[in-house]
């Protein structure tokens, strides 16, 4: 399993990977936005919370589709189920893989977006932890998501169809942690909400993944 | 090594072959052969686990079987060396001995690819990519192959230089394999023609459309 997150995150940084796409896509949607509202920095700090978590959805949606296509299409995926590696395990590094080369990232780049959108500075904190706890789920439904497509031609509309509503409880409780650190209420509550949730997908979804894998390999 | 007894294949949930019966021992070769469609890829790819099958039963040591087909898993962006120990590794056989037949660098010999082996997979010609989703086999270290078409796109040398490397490395050191393929490998090897288990139309078993 180590050799395949190797090989998974060696593929990412070399040439054509992907690397860093989903970064740049949060960039540039977060400096979008203060074009599109104006610059008023009162409002900005107030919708500071939800457009960086909308926007880091967005941009972990973006390089979805790549989880499982490239490998079905050169033939890969079949001959990863035919080896010893479980096909929940293959689930489990696939979603990782994708967390550290797009959720992590974001995580650590977001504080610095929020800048741009004038964040009260006692949100800061609260930003970054919800971001770390709440993107290993982005990662991890998507993956799913991406099981569930694969295969099919032109798959990525119907993924991101599938896969944006199931990321409602991750974005609601993120965006919130965020908003309550920056009101300076204790946000604690909603902290603990998106780690279960995000507890949750990698206890089950993996099992998912792997059977939809199966049916889909037939 | 390998026993099949009274095997339905099925493709689509519409069965294609019935009541397969075969064995193949430690050292043996079988070749599959049939007109396109019979279900040559079908069958393989059931011996492999990656269909499940209606009726029948296929035994093999646990963690022994290994799968090739026409898509050969080489990344573009991997140097030839590294899908090869990519997949070593992924199969458990991290450091091969440098001397066993499983060493990498006796593996990149046997298949004419060591002057290739810091090139990247996506520069490779269609005829050398084939070869190394073949050394793949070597480094793996399965005793039980199931083979479909694994000379599409080799010249005549890379085949001779396969059919070696299988008789040499791999049957004789008790290794089996079932092989589709509609050329004469140059290996004595017995032939199954599937021809005569081809499924009955309305045989039965519901489609399972819902899931394709």
């Amino acid at each position: 399993m180590i050799a395949l997150l190797r090989r998974d995150l060696r593929l990412a940084v070399r040439a054509g990977g992907g690397f860093g796409l989903g970064l740049a896509f949060f960039l540039i949607v977060v400096v979008l936005v203060p074009f599109g509202v104006g610059p008023e920095t009162e409002l900005l700090s107030r919708i500071a919370p939800g457009i960086l978590w909308v926007a880091s959805l967005l941009a972990a949606l973006l390089s979805l589709d790549r989880i499982f296509a490239l490998d079905f299409e050169d033939g890969s995926l079949a001959l990863l189920a035919t080896s010893p590696l479980p096909m929940e395990g293959v689930a489990l590094v696939k979603a990782t893989a994708h967390w550290i080369t797009t959720g992590l990232p974001l995580t650590i780049a977001a504080p610095i977006l929020g800048f741009l959108l004038s964040l009260a500075p006692e949100a800061y904190v609260y930003l970054l932890v919800s971001l770390l706890l709440g993107t290993p789920a982005l990662s991890m439904i998507g993956t799913f998501g991406a099981a569930l497509t694969v295969g099919l031609r032109r798959g990525g509309l119907l993924l991101s169809l599938l896969v944006l509503p199931l990321y409602v409880p991750t974005l609601i409780f993120g965006a919130e942690a965020v908003r309550r650190g920056a009101d300076g209420l204790d946000p604690t509550g909603a902290l603990m909400l998106l780690g279960g949730i995000t507890a949750g997908t990698f206890a089950l979804l993996p099992f998912a993944t792997a059977a939809v894998l199966r049916i889909n390999l037939r | 090594m390998l026993w099949v007894t009274g095997l339905t294949c099925a493709r689509g949930g519409v069965p294609v072959l019935s009541n397969v019966s075969f064995t193949v021992s430690a050292g043996e070769v079988l070749i599959l052969r049939g007109p396109n469609g019979i279900g040559k890829t079908t069958l393989l790819r059931t011996l492999a686990g990656l269909q499940p099958s209606p009726d029948g039963a296929v035994e093999y040591p646990e963690d022994q079987g290994a799968y090739a087909s026409h898509a050969d898993g080489i990344k573009a962006a991997l140097t030839v060396t590294e899908n090869l120990a990519f997949w070593a590794d992924v199969h458990g056989v991290a450091n091969p001995r440098p001397d066993s037949n499983a060493g990498l660098e006796n593996v990149l010999s046997s298949f004419d690819l060591f002057d290739l082996r810091d090139r990247m997979g996506g520069t490779l010609s269609a005829g050398q990519k084939r070869r190394l989703g073949l050394a793949r086999l070597g480094v793996i270290e399965r005793k039980v192959l199931f083979l479909d078409e694994p000379t599409v796109s080799l010249d005549g040398f890379s085949v001779k230089l396969f059919a070696d490397w299988l008789r040499d490395q791999h049957l004789s050191h008790g290794g089996c394999a079932v092989i589709a393929t509609h050329i004469d490998l140059g290996l004595a090897a017995p032939e199954l023609d599937l021809t005569p288990f081809k499924a009955a139309l309305d045989a039965g078993g519901g489609s399972d459309e819902a899931f394709l």
